[in-house]
């Protein structure tokens, strides 16, 4: 094992840069966990917006406030804005912070290309946007009325929006690709002397299982795009059956990308949890070793069964047996990882913090949501679930507690360490709340609406379906608005509050608490021996 | 868009009358709390078929039937699971914390039950996921397999943007199904089509399914059918109806901007009744053949009658009523250059489509009910070129 150690003076010759030219050329870890997190909350609130006005459109039957193609639009915005805008970069932001303080590391094993990969998402988004926005100005063609799928043919007539977005996919996917590489490169090389790898903290782990995942993967969406751009632009016909294609064939391309997603959405999540629960336990994550190996059994599997989200689209009854089989196994890896959150709470001394508060309520609600999800693996039963409300409510019980609630717990738990404030507990205990509570309002009942026969992805319905979408859309509100709360405990957090110690919670263990609170620019210059 | 608020949801399902009782009973549950939803969802559900329905509707084929089975059987074991989750964490959220001067077990996870438990717990789960895999697995086999009966019934379902089409391939009769709107449909708003697709009771029938241009799906859920219709490529699927009803569903796979307005209501009649349908469905078939392709010129108010009322049904969704269209993916025809420019142009576009855009080719149509649409189009909304296209023309054009 490589370990590196600064030389004491040499560390002071970098000082502190000011102004924009701080930000831009950043290659401080602290500086680029900052600008990843501050790019993520933005992105939070354009892709809550696009879901407000989605649930706007919902609340009652008929057409209200947006055209069908429009309506469309937003729903394609919101998932790629919610997933590599908010979700992805702000795993990364809290990677950025972390890795390095908990591993004992002067800061990222490659700090240019770390500014490099969070510089290329600004752009992205940029192009991101112009993708929903072009449709606007004359000639711009047709908006993007394909969620963010992107299943041809329909993705094939849609105008020149269409063309940007593909391109954003592409930037985005090279700064997950650059993010990855250099995560994994720190862990592997940069860890204090001491640390294996198996006593590394479990937020590490699950960041490098992530990032091998990413790696594996964005490259076949990227893949898959491009065959579409060249379908659209170039004459070929690899997704065109009058040209020897096959449009099913996106499809396996896409998801062989999306469902692996999903756990590179999750496991910072659960990496985080697995700090904030033994903290406010008070006591040692149960079943370390179980863990990591939940985790790779996750990822293997999670490669292997993407074409669960294609069951209609007429495999033969060998290959839907195979993934249904596979998936439902999946189960096994997730209800250990549960298991074992539940065994750290175990016979601990509890205390409930906001942070611990997101914790319980992902144990809780992330349960439920995989439990819907065995429910919609069984092939003859998704007959009934595949694409309606059903599907919908599911996969938010996934990533808002399994993902975003993670990410927030996460806040909570080190804000105190990245400002040097404590949060207003108080504040933050409302936000999880009415957050909490507003969740589960909005779409709980889209349950009922999926097995009652609402289509997902439809502008307008029948009354038979009004008043679960009129709960849902109320739901939807509040849970909305509560994110404005969120923003002001940060700012509040930032401006100033009670000064918080190094250790900033009593059960935190881990070399970031070892550091001062706000930690200096340059920490761990000289690596922590660790017995 | 006006909504009555005295909601009236529809009942086309032909119940007993003890299930109605229960019906009318279980509408006054409301919403009174969404975890009594839950629970009554799990364990009464029977009961729970209320008319703004909170679980599948009751299916009305045999292997719908097995299928709502093994769906209530998952959400059964499901919740029991969720439940000794929930069980076990709130134990322990009440005991084990600090304000009740609980203190915490360090050595916990080096009990036995520490050492052994990720042994223990996946065993555990494996013998959950093997329940539900297998009574999976049987009921799998019978939705997969389209058995191979000798009088099966053949019908092609292709999706096109934004309606149905069904051809009875063993009648030779083509159904073309299309929404009604609002100020016709009433109630059944996005549920109700032109023509539906009729069926007979106790006969197996095969779906093909394919599209004409993006991807659909084809879902009735009484029939618990659900398949992708995709472009060039034809897959299947299968059902006996085991009651007669009308049974509604729905386009589930997102086809663009109308994708809400692709209702599919299968209307299941007996094999006597389906018997009398295929030969009315014959005789307007020879019907319309005869007058089409009758040596007859048509004078001006005779086409634009007709083109009228097929422009409204198979063009207007797009193009509009009022010709405006919805530019930039449908395009104006009203003032257009193609509606107003040369005739050869505009037939062509009509009869053979435009590729890579959702203008499809309308070929199928009779030389009759093009020559009606394009005379239609290109006199409608004060295009008043005074251009009259007559069958004869079509089938030069052809």
């Amino acid at each position: 094992m490589t370990t590196t150690t600064l030389n004491h003076d040499e560390a002071h010759h970098h000082d502190m840069p000011t102004g924009w030219r701080r930000w831009l050329f950043s290659t401080n870890h602290k500086d680029i966990g900052t600008l990843y997190l501050l790019f993520a909350l933005t992105m939070l609130f354009l892709g809550g917006a696009s879901a407000m006005l989605i649930r706007l459109e919902l609340f009652q039957p008929g057409i209200q406030l947006l055209d069908p193609d429009l309506y469309n639009n937003l729903v394609t915005n919101h998932a790629l804005i919610m997933i590599f805008g908010a979700v992805m970069p702000a795993a990364a932001g809290l990677a950025n912070w972390m890795i390095p303080m908990m591993i004992g590391a002067p800061d990222m094993a490659l700090p240019r290309m770390n500014n490099l990969s969070f510089w290329i998402l600004p752009a992205a988004a940029t192009m991101l946007i112009l993708s929903f926005i072009v449709p606007f100005f004359p000639g711009g063609g047709t908006q993007i009325n394909t969620g963010w799928t992107l299943y041809p043919p329909l993705s094939v007539q849609v105008g020149m929006s269409m063309d940007f977005l593909i391109f954003a996919i592409h930037l985005l996917g090279i700064s997950s690709v650059l993010a990855s590489i250099n995560i994994i490169v720190t862990l592997l090389n940069m860890r204090a002397p001491g640390m294996t790898l198996m006593t590394m903290p479990m937020f590490c782990w699950t960041w490098l299982v992530t990032a091998f995942l990413l790696i594996l993967v964005v490259p076949v969406l990227a893949g898959g795009v491009t065959m579409l751009l060249f379908d659209r632009h170039f004459g070929t016909s690899f997704f065109d059956a009058a040209g020897g294609g096959d449009p099913v064939l996106f499809q396996h391309l896409f998801w062989f990308f999306g469902h692996p997603e999903v756990y590179i959405l999750l496991l910072p999540s659960i990496g985080v949890l697995s700090h904030v629960i033994p903290a406010f336990s008070r006591k040692p994550l149960f079943g370390y070793k179980s863990m990591v190996g939940a985790m790779l059994t996750v990822a293997t599997i999670g490669m292997v069964v993407w074409a669960h989200h294609q069951y209609t689209i007429g495999m033969s009854l060998g290959a839907v047996t195979y993934f249904m089989i596979g998936t439902i196994l999946i189960s096994i890896p997730v209800g250990l990882m549960i298991f074992n959150f539940i065994a750290t709470m175990w016979r601990g001394a509890m205390t409930f913090e906001t942070p611990m508060l997101f914790a319980v309520a992902i144990v809780l609600m992330f349960t439920f949501g995989g439990l819907s999800g065995v429910m919609l693996a069984v092939v003859p039963a998704d007959m009934q679930y595949h694409d309606s409300m059903f599907v919908v409510a599911h996969f938010h019980y996934v990533l808002m507690p399994g993902a975003v609630f993670g990410l927030f717990a996460g806040v909570f738990y080190w804000l105190p360490k990245w400002t040097g404030h404590m949060y207003d507990e108080t504040l933050g205990k409302i936000f999880f709340w009415t957050n909490v509570i507003g969740f589960n309002i909005t779409f709980f009942p889209q349950h009922f609406l999926g097995l009652a026969g609402m289509p997902r992805r439809i502008v307008d319905y029948n009354m038979m379906f009004t008043e679960f979408n009129v709960i849902s859309s109320i739901g939807a509100i509040i849970f909305g608005l509560s994110h404005l709360l969120l923003l002001y405990i940060v700012i509040k957090t930032i401006r100033g509050g009670k000064k918080a110690e190094s250790r900033a919670w009593e059960g935190a263990k881990g070399l970031e608490w070892e550091l001062d609170s706000p930690p200096a620019f340059h920490t761990w210059t000289v690596a922590p021996q660790i017995k | 868009m006006k909504f009555n608020n005295n909601f009236k949801r529809q009942v086309n399902h032909p119940m007993s009358v003890t299930q109605q009782l229960i019906n009318n009973q279980s509408y006054k549950l409301k919403t009174t709390s969404l975890t009594g939803i839950l629970v009554a969802g799990v364990f009464f559900a029977d009961k729970c078929r209320a008319e703004y329905g909170i679980n599948f509707p009751p299916p009305a084929a045999d292997v719908a039937q097995e299928i709502y089975n093994i769906h209530m059987l998952t959400m059964q074991i499901t919740t029991v699971l969720l439940l000794i989750v929930f069980g076990f964490v709130f134990y322990s959220l009440y005991y084990h914390r600090k304000s009740r001067g609980f203190q915490a077990d360090q050595d916990f996870h080096n009990s036995w039950f520490g050492n052994w438990s990720w042994v223990v717990v996946p065993v555990m789960v494996l013998g959950v996921d093997l329940t539900i895999a297998g009574k999976a697995d049987a009921v799998l086999k019978k939705v997969w397999d389209v058995p191979k009966a000798e009088n099966i019934l053949d019908v092609k379902v292709t999706g096109h943007q934004w309606w149905w089409e069904f051809d009875y391939l063993d009648h030779g009769i083509k159904v073309e199904s299309r929404y009604v709107p609002e100020k016709e449909s009433g109630d059944l708003y996005l549920r109700e089509v032109d023509n539906r697709l009729v069926l007979p009771t106790g006969q197996k029938i095969r779906f093909l399914h394919t599209s004409a241009d993006v991807l659909h799906a084809f879902w009735v859920p009484e029939l618990a059918v659900k398949k992708d219709a995709i472009p060039g490529y034809v897959t299947e699927t299968w059902a006996e109806l085991n009651r007669e009803g009308v049974f509604r569903g729905q386009c589930a796979e997102l086809c663009g901007t109308w994708h809400s307005r692709m209702p599919i209501v299968v209307e299941s009649v007996s094999p006597q009744q389906f018997a009398t349908w295929v030969d009315d469905q014959k005789a307007i078939k020879v019907a319309a053949a005869a007058e089409a392709s009758a040596d007859k010129t048509w004078s001006m108010d005779e086409l634009m009658a007709k083109g009228k009322t097929l422009y409204d049904t198979k063009c207007a969704a797009c193009h509009q009523v009022t010709g405006v269209g919805l530019p930039p993916a449908f395009p104006a025809l009203k003032g257009s250059a193609m509606a107003t420019g040369s005739i050869e142009a505009h037939l062509e576009i009509v009869i053979k489509g435009k590729e890579g855009t959702a203008m499809q080719p309308w070929g199928s149509l009779n030389d009759l009910e093009i020559a009606a649409i394009v005379t239609y189009e290109r006199n409608a909304w004060d295009n008043n070129t005074g251009d009259v296209v007559q069958p004869s023309d079509v089938k030069q054009a052809r």
